[in-house]
């Protein structure tokens, strides 16, 4: 065989239907940017909370949060699927099987949202935070001279200026985020990452395969590149433009 | 009261088990001929038929989950399957944490290697060789057992394709695995170019276990029994036979 010929025919296996793995890895695809979108806006109102706590709480709120942030950041998200995947399950349906309750299965869509989801709000807390700070302080001290209450001072003063210095940071976040679902192959949820391992396997057509799927990523991450542009430049519509942004 | 909402949050995604659905865990990597998804990611092969065919004798509604293999006892114990049929040995070690259904098929295990290389089924012929084993299976407590004293590395790879495909790639020199997933191997353009059979190893039940079974929690003992008498039927009923002529071409149950 030669090498045009085996080029065409592992490029068959890309095909839509059966023999191709096409439909398959698209939905394995749905199925990673599905995750990754929940977990983007479990991360961002995590985020909107604890940025908010660890400004404006008390001590003690702001100290669990600290508490938070610092751990999520520390320990490896491939570790805390780990421990929310088998450790936390098995200790939940203890608990409701000793209540006399039925045992629940967490499904692997949940827990990546849910795991994903915290990892990203500890670093969405820290983003939201620095952006809520680059708010000059004498807007928010006049917003509250005039006696705005705490949600409309948010809302038409903090949130408006606030967005295009999170922005960057939250494509950032995103990006992240897209990839971060590839770890949930480990509990063999068929996201695009396991899908593609177990295409290549099947079929012997690694290079294939893999390459096929890091161009779906670099699509995905081009789209949101593009997307997220759009974004930034409608939160910094009246700022005077200045080189790089 | 938000936190009570949380939990009623949470436990609206984490859906309650129906009453008689039973997840059959299977490992989710291509294992052929007994488990391994096709190209539209339905899961085919003779374990996967026996399955059907169990969960019909037991008027079982079955649904195929694929976990990763080095979580599947801690996906059973913490409810997220009920059942392993996973070709998993049945081994004393294991039955510290789980218990075990009656076996359903028992093969020998056997090592392969690179064509032409000498080399024998045991720690002699063996010495000096790297050997590559799936991890966290009988195999790889065998070979760390009586191989590992002598040979050059013991590699342990995350799944089975994963050790076959480095030794056609010749980055080591022997693998020892289930004699029918080797058979398999060795039939594939792959296998047959580079590698052939060097022989079973000595048997230690103790370690290379008492065949395949059905894994469960323990103290599951009904629902342990009703695999044992639906096993039991699908034997007896020449299923099990039917079945495996589709794939093999002797009985893979062993004495």
């Amino acid at each position: 065989m030669n090498g045009a010929g085996l080029l065409v025919s592992t490029l068959d296996y890309l095909a839509w239907s059966p023999p191709g793995w096409g439909a398959t890895l698209a939905v394995a695809l749905g199925k990673s940017i599905l995750i990754a979108i929940g977990a983007f806006g479990l991360g961002l109102l995590i985020g909107v909370a604890g940025a908010y706590g660890k400004l404006y709480g008390r001590p003690v709120t702001r100290d669990l949060l600290g508490i938070y942030t610092t751990i999520v950041r520390a320990v490896p998200e491939l570790v805390l699927i780990l421990i929310l995947y088998f450790a936390v399950t098995s200790s939940l349906n203890n608990l409701l099987l000793a209540w006399g309750f039925e045992r629940v299965q967490i499904s692997g869509f949940a827990a990546g949202i849910a795991v994903l989801g915290v990892v990203q709000g500890a670093y969405a807390t820290e983003i939201l935070r620095g952006a809520i700070l680059s708010v000059p302080p004498g807007q928010i001290e006049a917003a509250r001279a005039m006696g705005m209450p705490p949600l409309m001072l948010a809302w038409r003063v903090t949130f408006p200026q606030m967005l295009a210095a999170a922005i960057p940071g939250l494509a950032n976040l995103w990006l992240i985020a897209t990839k971060d679902t590839a770890l949930l192959a480990v509990v063999g949820y068929a996201e695009l990452t396991l899908v593609t391992r177990q295409a290549a396997s099947t079929t012997k057509a690694f290079f294939t395969f893999f390459m096929a799927a890091g161009l779906l990523y670099l699509v995905i991450s081009i789209l949101s590149t593009l997307i997220f542009a759009r974004i930034e430049a409608w939160a910094r519509r009246g700022q005077v433009r200045r080189a790089g942004t | 009261m938000k936190f009570k909402s949380l939990i009623a949050a949470a436990l609206l995604l984490a859906s309650p088990v129906a009453a008689q659905e039973v997840k059959i865990g299977i490992a989710a990597e291509a294992y052929p001929p007994f488990a391994s998804p096709d190209a539209s990611g339905n899961w085919v092969g003779w374990e996967v038929d026996f399955i059907n065919a169990m969960c019909a004798a037991a008027e079982m509604q079955c649904v195929i989950t694929p976990v990763a293999w080095d979580g599947i006892i801690p996906s059973l114990t913490s409810g997220q399957i009920d059942v392993i049929m996973a070709s998993m040995s049945i081994t004393e070690e294991r039955k510290q944490t789980i218990d075990f259904s009656d076996k359903y098929y028992n093969t020998p295990t056997v090592i392969v290697g690179a064509k032409g290389v000498e080399m024998a089924p045991t720690a002699e012929g063996l010495a000096g060789k790297i050997i590559g084993v799936q991890a966290s299976t009988v195999h790889a407590a065998y070979v760390e057992q009586y191989f590992a004293p002598t040979a050059a590395e013991i590699k342990i790879y995350q799944t089975q394709d994963e050790a076959n495909q480095d030794l056609a790639a010749g980055r080591i020199d022997a693998i020892q695995a289930d004699s029918i997933a080797m058979d398999a191997f060795l039939a594939s353009e792959a296998g047959a170019a580079c590698c052939e059979l060097k022989g079973p190893v000595a048997d230690d039940p103790a370690i290379l276990g008492l065949g395949v079974g059905a894994g469960v929690r323990k103290g599951e003992d009904a629902l342990r029994e009703k695999i044992n008498a639906a096993i039991a039927k699908v034997i007896a009923d020449g299923t099990y036979d039917k079945i495996t002529a589709n794939y093999f071409a002797s009985s893979i149950y062993g004495g």
